[in-house]
């Protein structure tokens, strides 16, 4: 009786998404380097904007423009990054709370150190150095005062 | 509302990576032992459904070679979901609520070691803001554990100690993957992979399946001496972006335990599927469980996690108590999501 | 990358091993040697090839193993005319499903040595080995089936195995 045969297998797909209209404009105002949160019937602004509000399931359109630094609500240590991490040294994926909206956004967080990462830490943008339309435009988080 | 019972339940002995055997080989002893264990014939199963996630098994359409392990011919009544089995049993249980069959057969099976289910994992998210930066799943874990310690509703004392219990617990469960005797001051003294979370708090990657035959009224009470009745069961989601959750705190868990009706009497024994070690003091809060309620004898999720079996896995642990007479009245719990993000309840009784 | 649309793109890939398991693994180390080899259900004694380690009707584990012949007929059959991308022969050309001597199922091969107009049911074929040297653990150490000569299997014999 042989032993089970492995064999190597790469599943790749091309997949292509479309936007529409809400993550569309807020991936257009990244492209200039202008963050936007949907604000819902009660005031409340989502950073991501979503195309509904989770609360209640009315149709989100209205979008405005919130600050590009905010507040660290959670995060972790990665001191070593694996292969499909976009930063290639030690950083943080954390939970950030910008400046004018009321959830938070998933993005990484690049100190160097960790010792320099606390919940509640102010963050700002880092933007990429070429924008193309998309989340990545925001190529991470830094602290505040560096 | 039609009495519904789990009366039997079989599963593997979990595994790092079972290279022997394909899907259907793994499963196929599964399914026939649980048929032996609640007494109906495979060909007199009403219904017959299923639970596993294709990307693990990266082909399109990989659990219809599953269906090999259940003689599907002549053609059966068949459903699947793409989710934990658990799932799978609340679609079967709702099924039998028809009222025109009287049994079902629900199976999960998983191989988490053929890709990096951390990685396979990541596919489960938003794909326009999230996915993209490929969080994987332990560190979407530890952006809970973290907000849970900050909120004060946990220590890394606790989780170490839940770790420690769960794998000593795990001793004796013949299935189990991680077990032995560990020392909370030692696991602390370990580094972290994801801060704050340590490899102990986190869930082993497990090969493995499992399976529940059910049964309504009387064949139920026909084919089982004492048959988990199945007194209650929900299942609720929460929103898909991880920043708008309270992730310190399970409403899913906590509505769908109350519609199940968990506080509606004492709990002996309560089967919770925390894979990570935080996870279990959010449920146990969601849940309101009193202290003294026995938390995972099995080991849960952190002594063998195969990924869309370890749910329904703890349906079965909880239901086997009561079959075996060593328990009367139990609360099962399965996830899935990112940090407990969807969450399915089932309390279950002993009547004998 | 947003364009005018408003469509990003979102590759994705993951690497897996797969794992043959333990009847696959049998078939796929036999085939290197020029043998095919099945299994028999010991429930309603059907030989399936190649074996996955059960009988999909009764649901049951295969364990016998039996040697089936590399030739055998024509179940049904399919004749492509456009190229795809990644195509080993020029089209037109057969692909049909050949239920080998011995065997309850049958495979999918490629038909070669017959005009795509002479391709029909019941067509008695043999496999076309590779050379020794370009023998594989897969299907391919076929190259081809082509026609035997034989008088074509009547209807009867395989209208309940197709």
């Amino acid at each position: 009786m042989p032993d089970s045969l492995t064999a190597p297998h790469v599943l790749e797909y091309p997949y292509t998404r479309s936007t529409g209209e809400v993550i569309g404009r807020f991936f257009t105002g990244l492209k200039e380097r202008r963050i936007l949160g949907a604000r819902t019937t009660e005031g409340h602004v989502l950073v991501p904007p979503q195309e509904y509000d989770p609360e209640t399931g009315a149709e989100l359109s209205d979008l405005i423009e919130v600050g590009e630094t905010g507040v660290v609500t959670t995060w972790t240590w990665i001191a070593e990054p694996r292969p499909k991490h976009l930063l290639q040294k030690p950083f943080a994926f954390a939970l950030v709370k910008l400046d004018g909206a009321d959830t938070a956004m998933l993005h990484m967080v690049d100190t160097g150190d960790p010792s320099v990462m606390h919940t509640g830490m102010r963050v700002r943008v880092r933007w990429a150095s070429d924008l193309i339309g998309d989340i990545t435009d925001i190529a991470c988080f830094e602290p505040e005062v560096a | 509302m039609r009495d519904v019972a789990v009366v039997g339940f079989a599963q593997t002995a979990y595994a790092r990576s079972e290279l022997e055997l394909n899907e259907t080989e793994m499963l196929m002893p599964v399914i026939h032992q649980a048929l032996e264990r609640g007494g109906i014939p495979q060909k007199e199963i009403g219904f017959t459904v299923s639970g596993s996630c294709d990307y693990l098994a990266g082909q399109p359409f990989a659990f219809v070679m599953a269906l090999d392990a259940v003689g599907a011919w002549p053609p059966i009544r068949e459903s699947h979901v793409e989710m934990d089995g658990a799932w799978a049993l609340y679609e079967a249980w709702v099924r039998l609520q028809c009222g025109d069959i009287d049994s079902a057969l629900v199976y999960a099976f998983g191989k988490s070691s053929l890709g990096d289910i951390r990685d396979v994992l990541t596919l489960q998210l938003d794909p326009y803001y999230t996915q993209p930066l490929w969080p994987d799943s332990v560190s979407m874990a530890a952006l809970q554990a973290r907000a849970t310690l900050d909120a004060g509703k946990a220590t890394e004392r606790e989780m170490a100690e839940i770790a420690a219990r769960s794998r000593r617990d795990a001793r004796a469960n013949a299935a189990a993957q991680v077990t032995g005797d560990f020392n909370a001051d030692a696991l602390l003294a370990e580094r972290y992979i994801s801060s704050p979370l340590r490899k102990h708090d986190c869930p082993p990657i497990s090969d493995g399946a499992a399976a529940i035959v059910l049964a309504a009224g009387d064949l139920a009470q026909r084919v089982s001496k004492r048959p988990a009745w199945i007194t209650g069961i929900d299942h609720r989601v929460e929103a898909h972006g991880l920043g708008m959750r309270d992730l310190t705190a399970s409403a899913s868990t906590r509505i769908a335990g109350e519609r199940a009706g968990v506080g509606e009497g004492k709990v002996d024994v309560a089967e919770l599927h925390a894979p990570f070690t935080h996870q279990e003091i959010i449920l146990r809060e969601a849940l309101g469980l009193d202290d003294d309620v026995r938390v995972n004898p099995s080991g849960g999720a952190l002594a063998a996690n195969a990924v869309m079996v370890a749910g329904l896995t703890r349906i079965g642990e909880a239901a086997q108590r009561i079959i075996d007479g060593d328990a009367n009245r139990v609360v099962a719990h399965a996830t899935s999501g990112p940090c407990l993000q969807q969450n399915l309840v089932c309390v279950m009784e002993g009547r004998s | 990358m947003t364009d005018a649309y408003g469509v990003v793109s979102r590759p994705v890939r993951l690497d897996y091993t797969f794992t043959a398991g333990k009847a696959l693994s049998r078939f796929l180390t036999i085939i290197e040697g020029g043998k095919i080899i099945g299994q028999r259900c010991p429930k309603c004694a059907k030989v399936y090839v190649p074996a996955r380690g059960s009988c999909p009707t009764c649901g049951v584990a295969t364990a016998e193993a039996v040697e089936v012949k590399d030739r055998g007929i024509v179940t049904t059959f399919c004749i492509v005319n456009i190229p795809f991308p990644g195509m080993a022969v020029k089209p037109p050309f057969a692909a049909a499903s050949v239920l080998l001597d011995g065997a309850d199922i049958a495979i999918f091969h490629l038909l070669q040595e017959v005009p795509v107009e002479n391709v029909r049911m019941g067509l008695r074929v043999e496999a076309v080995w590779k050379p020794a040297s370009e023998m594989e653990m897969s299907m391919e150490s076929i190259a081809y089936f082509k026609p035997t000569g034989e008088p074509d299997a009547p209807y009867d014999s395989y209208k309940d195995l197709l």
